[in-house]
Order: structure tokens, then sequence, then C-alpha cells
């Protein structure tokens, strides 16, 4: 499947290594994430190093290296959050869900990450669900939110049967 | 839009703009910027669209979108011209009031003012708010007259003047003296004075030449690059083809931060309305002058602010910085004389041009001129974007402009200049803000991050943030930054811990000169700042920690314990409910308890409480 979508990516580019950074951007965007099987193929194209596209893969945090999770919450770690309670959203989630920062939960619903700062300061603590952000959070609003999504979700997956 | 071929039709056009907006209704600004999408923008200006649609309203009521107006915490707010009107904290529900009430009869809905909070005051005018009123905005105030990727509104609000008056009648050299003089120094945090910048870069040989936008705004607490290029893209494009043309560049990159979306849309679009209309791209306005740009999408990395590190992910590679002792401006991106200014630089170069360095310079302190743009964020009052002239006190920005410290608390320190800078008390807010000054008091101006601390905020624990921060961006090729920092933090971690040593604060202060002097790059040179500033300034805190394993603040957590008053409890199970690790039990309508050993001193129970029965010890 990987090799279908970084043969469309790579379609309509010079394929130089300057092109490397935003290969692997648009194959995250893509794929949700960037496999071993897909770096190697770009390796080949750009006739770049494996080692240097897994370096560059490893070095930057857009980048994920493993498939992520329906869901995608975004604890946002700047100061101006740090300062007003952020810490207590990371625990929220990791308790609600049993992940730490960069992991999955089993059924592959949510993935937590951890940002530097998202340049949002005035409404901290943020915290975006998909994109969506969410602004002065509390643990309890952010348990709420949890809750609703994966109602939503079991929801969704019920019609999915139903039909 | 079609192509502007010459400097008399770009005025032309701009003529046409003004004519057509002259006979204008009223208009309705509405922010869109993140905070505000963030606290719900868009339902208003939805509300707001039907509402005008439903009465039928479009020829007296016309609403333009805008970027940051950086009063972010009254969000979603908007502004009524010409009479000025503000309201904030806006619901969709709100908009037919305002259609029927103020639109229509001029009358002032009460409720949706600004209350002063010192004063208690309901405010009308957006111009008498003290947050707006004690500002000088000369940058920001154009993110509120424009709607960000509208090239006519750019243009109409006296946009490319210029760059025509640049292209029409001065010589490269004329810009660059004139930008010299003007005293304008890098806003990105170095402050390094950039008519001195562009000069050495055009006398650099090699070709071609290229010019750098530094849109990767890293520091955590600082979001004014985000706020200019997000609201006011065209401001950025004109002050790099101002730059363009007199370093003799053709080529330009704008490198925004990956976490900044909206930005990078509106960077995007910005660039390709500006090529539509011939201000980009070969022979713009008719001239001779040569020059594109492209935008290079940040993938994540703090340590990409720094100038050689950033070229190096310009060019697809990993950022790592590279010893300066051969400049960027001679040797930068692909080897070639490059010359890289932050985005708040580039936005002030369009208004030197127009006003004249005189005219700049008359602003702000001896040696740092004109005005810069403050995130004041953290436990303020008033957070949002303050622009002000260097030279302003920390107490005129904090107390006067931010209205002190929230929820009734103490303002104890302003945290300054991101995780290169460090902590000022509060006995030195008479310091005038400009790049000298903080730097002998032991902070920084930085890139303008400035993050208000009160009582409940621990200053070991803030050290050991910006540490463990820095450790994780530390890109690892030097030494000095990738061991000693580890080090650092595992000293103040303990310290937080209450595995302190007397021995371990003279320690910290050793590491961190070595690293201090021997690192490689910006990162690790700045990186002991936060420590050193908090053992100069708040050395009791730390010894706290250390002697008496006592927390001041109550945030170390291994140092605090949080249990039930049983005088106060009434059984009523929030605590219980609200405990993401289950260390709560009770039965309904019976004291409730706290397990120690499940607790992780989160505190969420203490927040929830509302009998103030969860006590921290």
């Amino acid at each position: 499947m990987s090799t279908r979508i970084v043969e469309e990516l790579l379609a309509e580019r010079r394929c130089t290594a300057g092109d490397l950074i935003e290969v692997l951007q648009d194959l995250q965007e893509a794929e949700g994430y960037i496999s071993e099987g897909s770096m190697a193929e770009i390796s080949e194209r750009l006739e770049i190093p494996l080692i240097e596209v897994s370096r560059v893969a490893h070095f930057y945090e857009a980048f994920s290296l493993e498939p992520q999770g329906r869901h995608l919450i975004t604890v946002c770690m700047g100061t101006a959050c740090h300062v007003r309670g952020a810490p207590r959203m990371l625990d929220e989630v990791s308790g609600q869900l049993g992940i730490e920062p960069g992991e999955t939960t089993e059924d592959g619903l949510f993935t937590m990450v951890r940002v530097n700062c998202l340049g949002a300061c005035a409404l901290g603590p943020v915290v975006v669900v998909d994109g969506v952000y969410h602004d002065h959070m509390s643990p309890g609003k952010l348990r709420k939110l949890i809750q609703s999504i994966r109602r939503e979700d079991q929801r969704a997956a019920g019609k999915h049967t139903d039909a | 839009m079609p192509r502007i071929q010459g400097l008399q039709d770009l005025e032309a056009l701009r003529q046409r703009l003004l004519g057509s907006s002259a006979k204008q209704k009223q208009t309705l600004v509405l922010c869109c910027g993140t905070g505000c999408q963030a606290s719900g923008c868009g339902k208003v200006l939805t509300a707001f669209r039907r509402e005008i649609e439903r009465r039928g309203m479009a020829d007296q009521l016309s609403i333009r979108v805008t970027g940051c107006h950086g009063f972010c915490e009254q969000g979603p707010l908007a502004v009524l011209e010409p009479s000025g009107i503000f309201y904030c904290h806006l619901k969709p529900e709100d908009v037919p009031e305002i259609v029927a009430e103020t639109v229509r009869s001029g009358r002032v809905v009460e409720r949706l003012l600004y209350v002063d909070p010192a004063s208690g005051e309901r405010i009308q005018r957006e111009a008498a708010i003290p947050f707006y009123r004690r500002q000088e905005r000369i940058l920001l105030d154009q993110n509120r007259r424009i709607s960000p990727t509208s090239l006519d509104d750019y243009l109409a609000a006296g946009g490319y003047t210029a760059l025509a008056s640049v292209l029409g009648e001065r010589s490269p050299e004329e810009v660059i003296e004139e930008i010299r003089a003007s005293g304008l120094r890098g806003r990105g945090g170095g402050g390094f004075p950039t008519g001195r910048k562009w000069a050495a870069c055009r006398a650099a040989p090699g070709e071609p030449k290229y010019v750098i936008c530094n849109a990767d705004e890293g520091d955590p607490g600082a979001y004014m690059d985000r706020s200019l290029l997000e609201g006011n893209p065209f401001a950025v494009i004109e002050g790099m083809t101002i730059g363009a043309y007199a370093i003799g560049a053709r080529k330009g990159y704008i490198y925004v931060r990956n976490e900044y979306p909206l930005a990078l849309a509106h960077a995007e679009k910005a660039v390709r309305c500006s090529e539509q209309a011939g201000l980009l791209g070969s022979g713009i306005l008719g001239t001779d002058l040569d020059f594109s740009i492209r935008i290079a999408r940040g993938a994540g990395a703090f340590v990409a602010g720094e100038s050689t590190a950033l070229m190096a992910a310009i060019e697809g590679r990993v950022s790592e910085p590279r010893p300066k002792d051969v400049h960027t401006v001679e040797d930068g991106l692909w080897n070639r004389p490059t010359n890289l200014n932050n985005v708040e630089t580039w936005a002030n170069v369009p208004h030197i041009i127009n006003r004249g360095a005189a005219w700049f310079a008359s602003k702000g302190s001896e040696h740092s001129k004109g005005t810069k743009i403050f995130a004041l964020t953290g436990r303020v009052q008033n957070t949002g974007l303050v622009e002000v002239p260097m030279g302003t006190t920390l107490r005129q920005i904090v107390y006067d402009i931010g209205g002190g410290a929230n929820n009734g608390s103490a303002v104890k320190a302003v945290q300054t200049g991101g995780p290169s800078g460090g902590c000022l008390p509060v006995e030195r807010f008479d310091l005038p803000v400009d790049f000298e000054t903080l730097a002998e008091a032991g902070s920084m101006v930085g890139s303008g991050g400035m993050v208000v601390m009160d009582e409940r905020t621990c200053m070991v624990d803030v050290a050991r943030y910006f540490l463990e921060f820095l450790q994780d961006e530390s890109c690892g090729k030097c030494v000095p930054c990738r061991v000693g920092i580890g080090r650092m933090l595992e000293i103040v971690t303990a310290i937080c811990q209450g595995k302190g040593e007397p021995k371990h604060l003279d320690l910290l202060e050793e590491l961190a000169e070595t690293v201090a002097e021997t690192s490689l790059c910006a990162l690790g040179k700045t990186a002991p700042n936060p420590v050193i500033s908090t053992l100069r300034y708040f050395r009791d805190e730390y010894e706290a920690h250390i002697r008496e394993k006592r927390c001041p603040a109550g945030v170390c957590r291994a140092l605090i314990t949080y249990r039930i008053d049983p005088e106060r409890c009434t059984g009523c199970g929030a605590c219980l409910k609200a405990c993401p690790h289950g260390a709560v039990s009770g039965e309904k309508k019976e004291l409730h308890a706290i397990d120690a050993e499940t607790c992780t001193r989160c505190g969420i129970c203490a927040e929830v409480c509302r009998f103030e029965a969860v006590v921290l010890e």
C-alpha cells in the first residue's frame, strides 16, 4: 500500500535530496506514519542512503514511526500552559486511557502526544483533539471530551455493523 | 487579480480600492486568529453571516475577518467600525441582538462590553480599554485593518507603498543605509543590527544570494510571529522583497513552524496572490527586479530556529547547527550568502521605509529602537500580545497593560526570553525592557515571550521544566549541550524530589558555566540561563527544597500530599469521580479518603472540591 502512495507523492517532484523532508511530511499526512518500507523506497528514489532517511524521520517531531490511533490528542506543554496546570492534562489523559505521551491505546482509538507550544498561550491550558483547539481546559472538561469521542465512535461503529 | 504593470498602475489601483471602500457602510471586524478560533469565532462568524442574510442587511453591514488582534483571552471578539464599539466573549446567540440593537439602532449591548478588572467599569470603545490604550501598536494595528489574505485590503491600507518608493527612487545602498540608521535590530532574539547584516550580505561574494524569513517560532510562550504571519502575511512579503532588492537576492524562503497551520496557509495564499499580481516573480512592478518566495514547512525541531540549523532543514537535512566562524551572510543556504531575519524584523521594514529612519529611531531606548511585540501570558489578568516601545518597564507591561496577577494572587516573577531567558523577580520590575538591560539582569528579550508567575509557581520546577525542554530539543551534536543539560536536569529533578543536597547548588553553578561557555550554538550557550537566574533571585526556594524538603509553592509532587479534611468533607463524591487514578475512596455522603500510594499528587481532586475539603500539605 505504501508503495503506491510513495509513487504518487513522488510523481510530481524532481526527486532531489532536498525534497526529503517535504516528501516525508506528505507521507505522514497521507498515511499517519512513516513505515520502514516507505523509508527504503524513498531512499532509493531520492538516492539518499537509508540511514540518512531514517535519521531525518527520527529527528523531527512531526514524524511518527508507528501507526497512530484514530483520534489524536495533543496536549500543549508550553510555558504558559505549564504554569496554568498543563501537567494535570497529561495526568488526566494517561489516567483515563492508560497511555503515556507518544503511545496509542490498545484498541487503536487514541494516540496522545505532547507538544512544546501551539502559540495559543493566552488560552492555556490548550488541548487539541483531531485538529480542533480546546481552550482553558480542565481535567473535568477533558474527561468529558474523551468520553464523548468514545461514545461518538461507538455509535459510528454500531451504525457500521448495522449496515 | 490582474498583474500590476508598474508603479503608477499600483497607485491607481490603490486609489480605486480606497474609493470603493469610502462609501462603505458599517463594518464588523471579527478576529479569527488561532486564539479566537480556539474559543469559537467560527460559529460566531456563521451566525453573523446568517443574520445579515436573514434580515437582508448586506448593504448596511459588511464583515471583515481578520487575523489576531492580540487580546486573545477576551475572544471571540469583534469591533464595529466606524464607532469602535468592542464586544468580547461572543457567542452565536448574541449575534441577533448585536445586529438589531447596535448595527440597526446604534444602541450598545451593555452585557457584551469589556469589564475592566481594575475599576469594574464596562468600557465601550476598543481604544479606551487600558490593555490597548497603553500600547503603541504599529505592527499589530494593521492586523485588524485587513483580511489576512486579501491583497486589496493590504493595498488599501497603504501596502506596497514602501516597495514602490524603493524601486522608484532609491538605490540598494540607500535602502540599507535607511535600515541601518533606523537602529532596527533582529527581533528573533539575537538583537543583531539588521542594516549591518544586510550590508554584509550584499558585500559577500557569490551568487545566487538568498533571504530567509524565520517563522520557526519555537520559544514556548511566544506567539507574536504566528500572529503577524497569520494576520498580515503581505507585510512580511513586502519586507522581504525590499530586503532582496537591497541585498541582491533573487530567491527567498519563509520557514514556517509545523505547529502553525493557519500561518502556513495564509503565507502560502499571500505568496500566490503576490505572484499573480506581479509583486513577486520576474519583473516586479514593471522593473527589472526578480524575486520569488518559497514556503518551507518545518517538521518540528526547536533547534531549527537557530540560523544554520534552519538552513540545514531547508536543504532537507537534519537541522543541526554548525560553528559560525564563517557567518551565514557569506556562507549560508547551499553555501551561498544568505540573509536571515525573523518575521517581526521583516514586518518592520515597510514601516521604516515609509516613515523614515528618524521616525523609527525616535522610539525606544538608547540602543534598542522601535517597538517590540511581547506575548504576555501565564498568571496575569490580561493575556495577549502587547506592542510597546523598547525601554518600557516590566512594571508597565505586567501591571498597567497586563493588569497584574489573576485570581487575586501576587505576581512573583516574569520569565522572559523563553528557554534561553531567565526569571526576573518583582523587585526588578522597574527595569526597562531592552536588549542590554535584560541581558545584564540575567535574562534576555529573546523573541518576546513574557510568562507571568505568581505564588503558585515553583521556581525550581520552572528551572526543571526548561531543562527538560532543552534536553529534549538538544540536537545532540556537541557534548556540553547534550550531556551537560542532562546532568543539570538530573540534579534539579533530584532537588524537586526532595533528594537534593547542599553541595548540589555549587555543582549546578559550575555545570551552568561550562555548558554556557563551551556549547556550539545559542541553544546550549543560553540553556543554563533559567537555572542561573532562578538561583540568583530565588535561591531561598532551592534551599527550602533541599534543607526543609518543602516546596513553598506546593507544586513539586514528591514534597506535597493531599488529604481530605474530615470537618469539611460532605461526601459529595466529586473528587472520587474526578480522580483519574482511582485514588479516592468513600461511600456517598460519608467521609472520603485519599490513598497516598495510588495518588500521583496531580491536584485534580482539590480543583473540583467545592467545599475546600482537599488540603494540600
